[in-house]
């Protein structure tokens, strides 16, 4: 059974909504009991990382999703800020992340960019595999996702590095280190592309 | 990447609908059979506008969003009587990512902010209706186009994005239902002014007109009604959207 974390923030509709489709068994559950039988976690996420840290802290689901992934080790998969929130820090707040990648969330930054992009980066575009994972097990041809964001992840360690994306220079669009996954895209938004991800993420993992 | 093409569908009671300039809605057909195909055509987005809501001075109609939110596995706005951050938070609730607000931001603009600020701007489009007015060159228009707002279309956009909006959809009523081709110069009037993407709407005819919105107005997206509901001369109800391989020709 995947458990959706339900933290106050991110269309848990949606995502359930393509689990169904692709039918993965799923719920949404913002209680540490239902987290500890979790077969498989998504932590989805829209809105600010200070939002997002502060909605699991008070939520205590902390200490429970530390115990799950990093102990236990449940597969997780991150979805947009949820991936965000994986990282040690974040420009955007001033609460520090989970800190389980060695990574942190930076603002799209043009200065020394070709050409000068309005964020946030908004819409679809393609991502560059540079790292095969079972998350794009039978991907089709140039793949491309939906992103709506104005933060990405800044990796200090290129061996998590899963896929690269261009907004005026290529930065990481998704992330796997063992059983924690990450994807800066919408995948319940995102198509066939995004239905084969969640399905892999169900299936394959 | 490459601009979003969005088609906007119009919403009367259950059924899809289309107008011209904003008057004679003529039946088209089900929503929910529309959204199966812009979906099987994997459509950028999709929008939705109950455009008897907020006239009819009703509520969203929560069951037939969440029926056509649950075809939608792509990003889907929805606008249409929505006057509180509880209607907007319903509606975000049950799978629908972005919300349309258009003579509540008018009546009330600190509305846009107080989204803005619980749901995050990505989810906060305000919708601006427009119409050549008589004497002084544009006017915003609310209530379905009936209301003179009395207020320059660009200040009003300005002030949208000033208060947490993340994008300005911007309609021409003139060229609605014309498929004549977009306004360009007002497009070009309120992208150029404005901070954050502007969605251009009314009028769309062919695919190079979504590229004349983009390269001439600056638009950052476009979106469209009668092109994607309408066939040939006659006007024959046919749902359709170019392939990915047109829209990457075509679209700057």
């Amino acid at each position: 059974m995947i458990v959706i974390v339900d933290y106050g923030l991110g269309n848990l509709g949606s995502v359930l909504n393509m689990l169904k489709k692709v039918r993965a068994e799923a719920v949404v559950s913002s209680d540490p009991a239902v987290i500890c039988e979790a077969s498989k976690l998504i932590l989805p996420g829209v809105g600010s990382f200070d939002s997002g840290m502060r909605n699991l802290g008070n939520r205590g689901l902390i200490p429970v999703l530390e115990e799950r992934v990093l102990r236990h080790g449940t597969p997780i998969l991150g979805l947009c800020l949820g991936m965000q929130l994986f990282t040690k820090r974040s420009e955007e707040g001033e609460i520090p992340g989970l800190g389980w990648i060695d990574a942190e969330t930076v603002r799209f930054n043009f200065d020394s960019a070709t050409e000068k992009l309005r964020v946030p980066h908004m819409g679809w575009n393609t991502v560059e595999i540079v790292r095969a994972h079972g998350i794009y097990k039978d991907m089709f041809e140039e793949p491309r996702f939906y992103f709506v964001h104005s933060y990405h992840v800044k990796s200090s360690d290129p061996s998590i590095v899963l896929t690269t994306t261009r907004f005026g220079y290529d930065f990481t669009s998704s992330v796997a280190k063992e059983n924690v996954v990450g994807v800066q895209f919408h995948p319940e938004k995102s198509h066939k592309y995004g239905m084969k991800v969640l399905k892999n993420f169900a299936e394959v993992l | 990447m490459r601009t979003r093409v969005i088609p906007c569908l119009l919403l009367k009671g259950l059924g899809l609908v289309k107008t011209i300039k904003f008057r004679d809605p003529t039946y088209v057909g089900d929503p929910i059979n529309a959204v199966r195909i812009f979906n099987d055509k994997e459509v950028d987005e999709l929008i939705f506008l109950d455009i008897d809501a907020t006239v009819a001075g009703r509520a969203p109609n929560y069951d037939l969003i969440a029926r056509i939110a649950s075809e939608c596995f792509m990003p889907l706005g929805y606008g249409g009587g929505i006057r509180s951050t509880d209607d907007i938070k319903r509606i975000l609730g049950i799978g629908v990512e972005k919300v349309v607000l258009n003579s509540a931001a008018v009546h009330n603009p600190e509305l846009v902010k107080a989204a803005s600020d619980l749901f995050g701007s990505q989810s906060i489009v305000v919708s601006v209706d427009v119409k050549k007015t008589l004497l002084s060159g544009y006017g915003v228009y609310i209530h379905g186009g009936r209301v003179n707002a009395k207020l320059d279309p660009v200040r009003h956009a300005v002030k949208m994005a000033a208060m947490g909006a993340g994008e300005i959809f911007l309609n021409s009523i003139d060229r609605d239902g014309t498929m004549k081709g977009y306004d360009v110069g007002l497009i070009r009037e309120v992208a150029g002014n404005v901070s954050v993407p502007v969605i251009a709407c009314g009028g769309a005819g062919k695919v190079g007109d979504f590229a004349d919105a983009v390269s001439k107005g600056g638009a950052s997206a476009v979106s469209a009604g009668s092109i994607f509901v309408f066939h040939g001369k006659n006007r024959a109800v046919l749902i359709n959207y170019p392939t990915q391989a047109d829209l990457a020709r075509y679209i700057p």
